[in-house]
């Protein structure tokens, strides 16, 4: 048997009870196999009682079957959804910490948050806080414009998602 | 739906007893320690015809005992142990039930909840730690969840794909009171082991059967663990497909029956290993093509159809992709099949297997079980036995060359009648698991096959033997060598012998110190007569046989090789 061994980007879906440990007991289907997790994003789902995790890896189409009928097979794991990202509606937050003084040298940094389609969050006399909602690519690009600057803190949110299919 | 609701409240270590009380339970494994002691001293005002508590030497035992003890049984075995090295000394069985799907309940005390997590005294996050060898586990903080809790524990290790489940319950919810309320759980929304069939499949699989040429049967212990020897007598008499069974599923199918073709994998017989190959189809039943049967991948089944038959969907096209995955319970399954499938035989098929016999008979059956000169072998020793007991007997083993020698040599008349460590391979299995099976079925011979290796690791177990007079037969294979690794060191390392020879003790003054009779056997002309005189012994008796030091057992699939490259010497 010939398997695919071309790694690409899946995002999985599991809907779960909310129990204690139920992170751990999924994350190790993972480790198992070597698979980093690329992203995660825990919440509520739109079914009282029952949570939402939405986690981004890289591998491939026949390790990820597998590792979806092996979540599946946990039982407190109501259901498994595994996405390419042409199936979904995804985005992830980011937040950047500015210093104030390099806002007020110019108006630069105002113009890359309006043209990156960014905000401020918080303005302090010290820092400030944009935040931006978009693609990896998107929140990484504005990082990039923004470096310059001297970025003092980045964080990226986990990816959540919602699917196409009605 | 059946409810016992007691008015007065109770300790929440009671309702633990109640809750298996409730359950069928009447026999439990364990070994006492500080955070376990209210659970054992309400077990204490029980009385023993309800709840059995058989103390082990080791807590590794007392798992392996409840193991064996569910698989001769049917039933879902129970095992106690303290927090902290209690818990931590169960890993092994655990992992051990886990990997060949036995349905047991580990019950673990862990320190009182406001402790947790401060290091405490014999604290271990055995949750954490068991996560990735059970099926479920969760930890009680509070009495009330008890009988709730255990309910769903029965629930989830009996049904679907059986394996253990670990309930760690603290100290304090051991000690507060509730009021006793138990109802069985039949249903939970995030497990469901009902898995509807799919007419579709069934009908399509029997398509694949009726047309085949060159069928053969894969069975495995989804058989057993589904209760489903009959159907698949009933299929095969009726399709005329010969049977080949893996290490875990031997006994689910007779032996001396004429569609039998024998062990599957690495140790297994030269037939099945060969026709797996030339078969046009093969028809796999509750098993899941572990590498010790398929050998190289690649090269495994290549003329074939695959139908996969199996209860677990996570198996399905894991290692070998199949043409029809059928998901279900092998007994539903083969029920519907039976209807749709046409009698049949297939006495040129039959005849290649025949033929595969003699090549083996020959090459290496006739030297192994009916040697007339040289030192005593294994395989004479388990087919003698075989034939003294008729293959009725409950076989134990543990791992290395004698497990394969009994595996290869016995004929199980009986289902559930060989106890083995099949997935995990564990060393130190054998003689707790001896334990088990006598308790789960005192009116049959329980025979022990165990290396001298092997014996030594859970020789404790002697003890539990001794004090609850267990008339189990153990009978050492002692090759003075930890046999299976030196084969492997004779084959692929140079002979390099490198920490496997074996300096022993005497052991039949070990057994006289736990009143076992003994003796040992070290020429042939005595072989006979002291198997004869174990046997007679209505009491436990310990039989040491001298065998031929280096042996090595064949046939074998050697690693990174097919099934059809199988080697006879
Ligand atoms: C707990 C454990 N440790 C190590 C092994 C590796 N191992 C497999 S077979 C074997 C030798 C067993 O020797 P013995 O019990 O004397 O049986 P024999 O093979 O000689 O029949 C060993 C060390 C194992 N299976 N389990
Ligand atoms: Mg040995």
């Amino acid at each position: 048997m010939i398997f695919n061994t071309m790694k690409k980007e899946f995002t999985i879906s599991l809907f779960t009870e909310h129990h204690i440990g139920i992170l751990n007991q999924v994350t190790i289907i993972f480790t198992r196999r070597q698979i980093n997790i690329e992203s995660i994003a825990a919440s509520a789902s739109a079914v009282k009682g029952i949570h939402k995790l939405t986690i981004v890896v890289n591998t491939t189409e026949d390790m990820i079957g597998k590792v979806q009928r092996h979540l599946e097979k946990l039982i407190d794991v109501l259901k498994v959804f595994v996405h390419t990202n042409d199936e979904i509606i995804y985005q992830e937050i980011a937040l950047y910490k500015v210093q104030t003084t390099e806002i007020m040298k110019s108006n630069k940094i105002e113009s890359i948050v309006r043209s990156s389609n960014a905000r401020f969050l918080e303005i302090t006399p010290e820092y400030v806080v944009i935040e931006k909602t978009g693609h990896k690519q998107d929140t990484t690009d504005l990082l990039n414009k923004l470096d310059p600057y001297g970025v003092l803190q980045f964080v990226r949110s986990g990816r959540v998602a919602i699917t196409k299919q009605t | 739906m059946a409810k016992t609701i007691k008015k007065e409240k109770i300790t929440g270590a009671k309702a633990l007893l109640y809750s298996l009380i409730e359950e069928n339970v009447n026999t439990i494994f364990g070994y006492p320690g500080g955070a376990i002691m209210p659970i054992y001293n309400e077990l204490y005002d029980i009385e023993d015809n309800k709840l059995n508590h058989i103390l082990t030497r080791h807590e590794q035992g007392a798992a392996h005992a409840a193991q064996a003890y569910a698989m001769v049984t049917g039933k879902t075995g129970v095992c106690f142990a303290t927090s902290g090295p209690g818990a931590t000394n169960l890993v092994t069985g655990i992992a051990n039930a886990f990997l060949d799907s036995v349905p047991v309940i580990f019950i673990t005390a862990q320190v009182t909840s406001t402790l947790i997590g401060s290091d405490a005294f014999q604290e271990t996050d055995i949750l954490g730690i068991s996560m990735p060898v059970t099926k479920w586990n969760y930890q009680i903080t509070q009495a009330e969840e008890i009988p709730k809790i255990i309910s769903k524990a029965f629930y989830i290790a009996g049904s679907g794909r059986p394996g253990p489940v670990l309930i760690d319950i603290t100290k304090d919810a051991q000690m507060q009171t509730l009021a006793f309320n138990y109802q069985k759980c039949t249903h939970l929304r995030s497990y469901n082991p009902n898995i509807p069939l799919n007419p579709a499949d069934i009908e399509s699989a029997a398509i694949l059967i009726n047309h085949a040429r060159k069928p053969l049967i894969l069975a495995g212990h989804g058989i057993l663990l589904s209760k489903a020897e009959k159907e698949l007598m009933a299929f095969v008499e009726k399709t005329g497909i010969p049977v080949a069974s893996t290490l875990l599923g031997l006994s689910a199918f007779p032996a001396k029956h004429p569609l039998y073709a024998g062990l599957l994998g690495m140790h297994g017989n030269y037939g099945p290993n060969i026709k797996t190959n030339e078969a046009d189809l093969l028809i796999a039943i509750g098993m899941r093509f572990d590498d010790r049967v398929t050998g190289d991948l690649k090269r495994y089944a290549t003329n074939a159809n695959i139908i996969h038959i199996e209860i677990d969907k996570s198996e399905l096209s894991k290692n070998v992709e199949v043409d029809i995955e059928i998901h279900g319970d092998a007994k539903e399954v083969l029920k519907a099949l039976i209807d749709q499938v046409n009698a049949n035989s297939y006495p040129e098929w039959l005849s290649g297997f025949k033929s595969c016999n003699k090549i083996e008979a020959n090459k290496v059956i006739k030297q192994e079980c009916y040697p007339s000169h040289g030192k005593i072998r294994m395989g004479e020793i388990v087919n003698l036995i075989s034939e003294k007991t008729l293959g009725e007997a409950i076989i134990i083993t543990d791992v290395g060359q004698h497990q394969m020698a009994t595996a290869r040599y016995y004929k199980f008349n009986n289902p559930n009648s060989l106890i083995t460590s099949g997935g995990l391979g564990t060393m130190g299995f054998g003689l707790p698991a001896a334990v088990g099976a006598k308790i789960g079925k005192p009116n049959v011979p329980v025979i022990a096959f165990i290396g001298d290796g092997g014996f030594q690791m859970t020789i404790q177990e002697l003890g539990t033997i001794l004090q609850y007079k267990l008339p189990v037969k153990i009978i050492i294979l002692n090759n003075n060598f930890l046999g299976m690794v030196r084969q492997w060191q004779d084959m692929f390392f140079d002979k390099r012998y490198a920490s496997t020879e074996l300096v022993n003790p005497d052991f039949i003054k070990i057994a006289e110190g736990f009143d076992i009779s003994a003796s040992r056997v070290i020429e042939r002309e005595t072989l006979e007569i002291s198997i004869d005189e174990m046997l007679a012994c209505e009491k436990s008796y310990l039989l040491e046989i001298m065998v031929e030091k280096e042996g090595n057992i064949f046939p074998m699939i050697e690693p990174g090789s097919s099934v059809s490259e199988i080697k006879l010497c």
